[in-house]
């Protein structure tokens, strides 16, 4: 099994992104990387990643999660978060993170914002 | 096993990364570390031992990260060595600056140093850095 899946749904011309695994250096990185860039060069420039499943996360992984997040913005879009579990939000506090996401516990907040 | 210290030479490659946090919490879970702080030994091993391939090794594969366990008075103690250049843990940006913040890398140090209680860098003699972590019970 994949260390990271990921599960693409469509809710308007918002793109969820279900993600079950860890997103830790190498394998987990990358599938996150390349789903961004995907996404963007289909013209899909609002992502709410899910990470209600994501167990696990290193500082690499907090990382792509940043660097996500920019390239995202470099397109005029908007990358949020739903669902942190404890240990991601810690991780967040920790890296003073929390203050440059938009964080949601409610996916339909999370889909609101983006309107 | 009553083992009170273990040695791992490993491949500076990305899969030694979950060997190393696999042996490491395996050790300190059997010398009576319980499941937050195996979590903390989890996240700052991965850290240190990624640094050590990576930015140490730079993944040449004939360049080994020396890894040793000890279960001391003090804790649970991992020393990491890797045969890179080296480098200055002060010229490391604090990745919390507010100028750092949406940086991709940079945040393992500050990791390491969450999750042990003591985290120190030095310089080998003969080439590369060692970086000794405390864990106290």
């Amino acid at each position: 099994m994949a260390e990271l899946n990921i599960a693409e749904r469509q809710a308007g011309d918002i793109t969820i992104l279900d993600m079950d695994g860890k997103v830790t250096i190498g394998e987990g990185s990358v599938a996150l990387r390349t789903t961004i860039r995907r996404l963007l060069g289909e013209g899909k420039k609002k992502i709410l990643l899910n990470l209600g499943s994501v167990g696990y996360i290193d500082s690499s992984g907090i990382g792509e999660l940043v660097s996500s997040f920019t390239a995202v913005n470099k397109e005029s879009g908007s990358l949020k978060l739903l669902n942190l579990t404890q240990k991601i939000q810690d991780l967040l506090a920790i890296t003073k993170l929390l203050t440059v996401f938009d964080v949601f516990d409610s996916e339909g907040e999370a889909l609101s914002s983006f309107n | 096993m009553n083992e009170e210290k273990k040695e791992l030479n490993l491949p500076s490659r990305l899969d030694s990364i979950d060997k190393a946090v696999v042996e490491a919490t395996e050790f300190a879970s059997h010398v009576g570390f319980a499941d937050d702080e195996l979590y903390a030994v989890d996240m700052a091993v991965r850290e240190v031992v990624a640094n050590a391939v990576k930015h140490g090794n730079k993944e040449d594969e004939t360049k080994p990260v020396e890894i040793t366990l000890r279960n001391s008075t003090e804790g649970f103690e991992v020393t990491v060595r890797d045969f890179g250049a080296g480098f200055a843990v002060e010229d490391v940006p604090d990745p919390t600056n507010p100028e750092n913040l949406l940086k991709a890398n940079g945040r393992g140090i500050l990791f390491m140093q969450t999750f042990m209680d003591e985290v120190e860098w030095f310089n080998h003699a003969q080439g590369g850095m060692i970086v000794k972590m405390l864990k106290r019970r």
